[in-house]
C-alpha cells in the first residue's frame, strides 16, 4: 500500500506547521505509537516537539525514556532519535506521560487563593478520589496538559495522544464537564451555606444530604461537603482554564488526526469521532489507518474460489492440485480481508471531508523502538528531506 | 486423558467475565462462548456493560437495553448501566422515593465522583443478583477494555476502603464475595497472538488475581491463522510447475499474488506461534485459540464455526 502523493504533501504541512496535534481514535489501533510518529517527524523537520502520551506500551515507553509517568517533558537524546544527524539542530524531541494526580494538583496549587486552601483540597478524601484518573478527570488533565505545555513550554510542536475511552470526545467536553460541575445545582447548594448564611436554604440542603447520606454513609458527604466547601473563590480561575482550554482546541493551529485500523469494529469507532468532532466544530485534518492488509491483486474472491473448487476435483496430480487449491483459497480469504477493509474504510469517507488518508500497511513486528518509529515516519512522509 | 466436557467447562463458574484489550474481539468471544454454553443446554445471560453494538448486530438483532431480549435459543442479553441499576437497587431495597430523587438531581455523578467505583459497583452489584436470582446457568459479562477491567474488577475492594456504612458499602461486600469465589466468579482473558497484546494481557492476568483476587479461567487466543499445508511452497516458480503439470494456464501476476499470499500467511502464522509460545511460558494458564474470520462482518454462521472452534478446543483440555 503506497501513500498517495497529495497525502504526502497534506501531511508534511501538518508536521510542519500546526502547533497541537490531537491524535484521537479508539483503543489497540496505534494511536499512542502515530502520536510518537507525529513528533519525531516534527523533530527530524526542525521543529522542538514533544508528545504527551497517556498510556503507553511498555516497550514504546521505555523506547520513549519514559520509564514512570512524569509531570515535566523530558527531551530525548537526539543520538537516539536522530543517529545519523540528519536532522536540522533546531529540531529537539521530548515525551512526557501524562500523571492525571500531580497534573490536578499543581492546578489546585496554581488556583487556591492560600496555602491553606490548597492544603485543605490537596488532603480532603473527596479530592483523592476525583484525582486519581476517574470519572473524566484524565481527559480533563489531557488538556489542561495540553494548555500548560502550549503556554509555557516553549515547544512549537505539541502531539497529544487521548485517552482510550469509548465515550471518544471526552477529552473535548472535559473542560465544558467541569464547567456543568460547577453549575450544578448540587454544587450551588453545597456551597450556599457558607457563602450566603441562607439558613432556609440549609434546612433543604440538610434534609438532602441526609438522603445521599442514607445511601453512601455520613463520611463521604461530609467529605464531598468539605471538598467543595474548600474550594470556594476558585471558581473563576477554574472556569477561567476551561475556556482557555477549549479555546486552545478550536485554536485554528490545532489539528486533529483521527487513527483508526481497517476492521469493522475499529472504523464504526472512528466514524462515530469523525462525527461527533464535525458536531465540536472540528475538522478531521487527516485519517492515519494503522494495519493495512496488502490488496494481493484485484481478482473476484468468487472466481478464486471457484478455480479452487476445480482443482479438487482434478484427479491428474491430486498433490499438486491440493497444493494450487489451497493457494488459491488463501489468496480468496486475503482478498476478502482487502475487499472489506477497502468498503470499511468508504463507509468514513462521506464522514472526514477533505481529510488526507494515509496507510500504514500490517508491519511484520511491533513498533516500540526508534528505528520502527522512524520506519512508520518514512512510510508517512516520504517527502521528507529526511526519510531515509 | 479424560477429555473435558462442554458442559462442565461452561459450568465451573456461575460468572465469567471476558476481558482483554481493544480491538481484541472480545464480544466476538463473548457471543462464542454464550453459543457454546448454550449447546451444551446451559441458559445463558449475556451482559454488555459499555453500550457497544457489536453483540445485538453478530445475532442480527436491534441494540441492547437495560431490560433483556432474546439473543438466540437459551441465550438472552441485556445492556446494565449503573443509572439504571441504582434505581433498580434502591427500589428493591425499599428506597423508591430516594432512587427518583437521586436520579433526577443528577446527584449520582456526584456520588460517583466522591466514591470511586461506585458506578462500577452498580453494575457488579447488579450482576451478583442476577447470579442469585439462578434464573440462568451462566452470566457472561462483556467487560470494558483492558486497563479499565482491572479498574472495573478492583473497585470493589477499593469502595470498601472509601464508604463504611450503608447500603452501598454491603453492596461492595457482596461483589467482593462474589468476584473472590472461584465457583462463583472467572475472569477469561482475550488476545491475539501479537507481541503488544500479548504482553498486556499477561500484564492484565496478574493485575487480576494480585489486585482484584479473581480467578482466572483459560485464556483465549482469538485470531488465530491456521498454516497453510505442509507441502505449499510460496514461490512463483513451484506454482508455475503445479500448473504445468495440471496442465493450466497461470498467469504470471496471479502466480505473484498466490505467492506472496501464501508468504504472508506464513509470516503470520510464525509470528502468531512465537507469540503463542511466549504466552504460554509466562503465563501458565491453558490457552483456547480461535480462528481468523476472513469475513468482514461477524454474522451468526461465522459465530456458529467459532464455536465449533472452540467446543473443539474445549474438549481438548483436559478433564478437571
Amino acid at each position: 500500500m503506497t501513500v498517495t502523493a497529495t497525502s504526502e504533501r497534506a501531511l508534511d504541512q501538518l508536521v510542519d506547521q500546526r502547533r497541537v496535534v490531537i491524535c484521537c481514535g479508539s483503543g489497540g489501533v496505534g494511536k499512542t505509537t502515530t502520536a510518537a510518529v507525529v513528533a519525531l517527524e516534527g523533530a527530524r523537520r526542525g521543529r522542538n516537539a514533544v508528545v504527551v502520551t497517556i498510556d503507553p506500551a511498555k516497550r514504546l515507553a521505555n523506547a520513549l525514556g519514559l520509564d514512570h509517568l512524569s509531570d515535566t517533558a523530558t527531551e530525548i537524546d537526539r543520538s537516539r532519535w536522530d543517529p545519523n544527524g540528519d536532522a536540522p539542530p533546531s529540531g529537539r524531541l521530548s515525551a512526557l506521560m501524562l500523571d492525571t494526580k500531580s497534573t490536578f494538583d499543581r492546578l489546585i496549587t496554581r488556583n487556591a487563593g492560600s496555602d491553606d486552601q490548597a492544603q485543605g483540597i490537596l488532603e480532603n478524601r473527596f479530592y483523592r478520589n476525583v484525582s486519581g484518573a476517574l470519572g473524566g478527570t484524565q481527559e480533563y488533565m489531557a488538556m489542561e496538559k495540553l494548555h500548560e505545555l502550549h503556554e509555557e513550554g516553549g515547544f512549537d510542536l505539541i502531539v497529544v495522544d487521548t485517552p482510550p475511552t469509548r465515550h471518544a470526545l471526552d477529552f473535548l467536553d472535559a473542560p465544558k464537564r467541569l464547567i456543568r460541575l460547577l453549575d450544578n445545582r448540587i454544587f450551588r447548594l453545597l456551597m450556599m451555606p457558607t457563602r450566603a448564611y441562607l439558613r432556609v436554604a440549609s434546612v433543604a440542603v440538610q434534609a438532602f444530604l441526609r438522603t445521599v447520606s442514607r445511601v453512601i454513609g455520613t463520611e463521604v458527604v461530609e467529605d464531598v461537603v468539605a471538598f467543595f466547601r474548600a474550594f470556594e473563590g476558585m471558581e473563576q480561575g477554574f472556569r477561567d482554564r476551561a475556556r482557555a482550554v477549549e479555546a486552545l482546541i478550536s485554536d485554528p493551529s490545532t489539528a486533529f488526526v483521527l487513527v483508526t485500523s481497517p476492521r469493522r469494529d475499529a472504523v464504526d469507532e472512528a466514524r462515530y469521532f469523525a462525527q461527533s468532532l464535525t458536531a465540536h466544530h472540528q475538522t478531521v485534518e487527516a485519517l492515519i489507518v494503522n494495519r493495512v492488509h496488502p490488496a494481493f491483486g484485484d481478482e473476484a474472491p468468487e472466481g478464486l474460489r471457484a478455480r479452487a473448487e476445480g482443482l479438487r476435483s482434478d484427479t491428474r496430480d491430486p498433490e499438486a492440485a491440493a497444493r494450487l487449491a489451497a493457494l488459491y483459497e488463501n489468496l480468496a480469504d486475503f482478498r476478502d480481508i482487502a475487499i472489506g477493509e477497502r468498503t470499511h474504510l468508504e463507509s468514513l469517507r462521506d464522514r472526514i471531508g477533505s481529510a488526507t488518508v494515509a496507510y500504514v500497511p500490517f508491519l511484520a513486528h511491533d513498533v516500540y523502538d526508534f528505528d520502527a518509529l522512524g520506519e512508520v515516519a518514512n512510510l508517512l512522509f516520504v517527502a521528507s528531506d529526511n526519510a531515509g | 486423558m479424560r477429555k473435558m466436557e462442554v458442559g462442565q467447562f461452561c459450568s465451573t463458574s456461575h460468572v465469567v467475565i471476558v476481558a482483554g484489550k481493544g480491538g481484541v474481539g472480545k464480544t466476538t468471544v463473548t457471543a462464542t462462548l454464550a453459543l457454546v454454553a448454550s449447546r451444551a443446554g446451559l441458559r445463558v445471560l449475556v451482559v454488555e456493560v459499555e453500550g457497544k453494538s457489536g453483540l445485538a448486530s453478530m445475532f442480527g438483532v436491534p441494540a441492547l437495553e437495560y431490560e433483556e431480549v432474546a439473543l438466540a435459543d437459551r441465550i438472552k442479553a441485556r445492556f446494565l448501566t449503573p443509572d439504571a441499576a441504582l434505581v433498580d437497587y434502591l427500589e428493591s431495597h425499599g428506597m423508591k422515593r430516594i432512587s427518583k430523587r437521586l436520579a433526577n438531581s443528577g446527584a449520582l455523578d456526584v456520588v460517583a465522583t466522591a466514591v470511586p467505583g461506585m458506578k462500577d459497583i452498580l453494575v457488579l452489584g447488579k450482576v451478583k443478583s442476577l447470579e442469585e436470582q439462578r434464573k440462568v446457568d451462566l452470566v457472561i459479562v462483556d467487560a470494558p477494555a483492558a486497563g479499565h477491567a482491572v479498574t472495573f474488577l478492583v473497585s470493589a475492594r477499593g469502595l470498601l476502603d472509601a464508604v463504611r456504612v450503608g447500603p452501598v458499602r454491603k453492596q461492595a461486600q457482596d461483589v467482593v464475595e462474589l468476584l473472590t469465589d472461584p465457583a462463583r466468579c472467572e475472569v477469561m482473558l482475550v488476545t491475539i497472538p501479537e507481541e503488544t497484546p500479548v504482553n498486556e494481557l499477561i500484564e492484565t492476568a496478574f493485575a487480576v488475581e494480585d489486585k482484584a483476587g479473581v480467578a482466572l479461567g483459560p485464556v483465549i487466543v482469538n485470531g488465530c491463522f491456521d498454516p497453510l499445508p505442509a507441502d505449499v511452497v510460496a514461490t512463483t516458480d513451484a506454482i508455475t510447475r503445479d500448473a504445468t503439470a495440471l496442465d493450466r494456464f497461470v498467469s504470471e501476476r496471479e502466480a505473484n499474488d498466490l505467492a506472496r499470499a501464501a508468504a504472508f500467511r506464513a509470516e503470520r502464522f510464525e509470528i502468531q506461534r512465537e507469540q503463542a509460545e511466549r504466552l504460554a511460558q509466562r503465563l501458565p494458564l491453558p490457552q483456547l485459540r480461535l480462528p481468523f474470520v476472513f469475513d468482514a462482518d461477524i454474522s451468526r454462521p461465522d459465530l456458529d464455526v467459532l464455536a465449533d472452534a472452540l467446543t473443539r478446543e474445549i474438549e481438548a483440555l483436559p478433564a478437571r
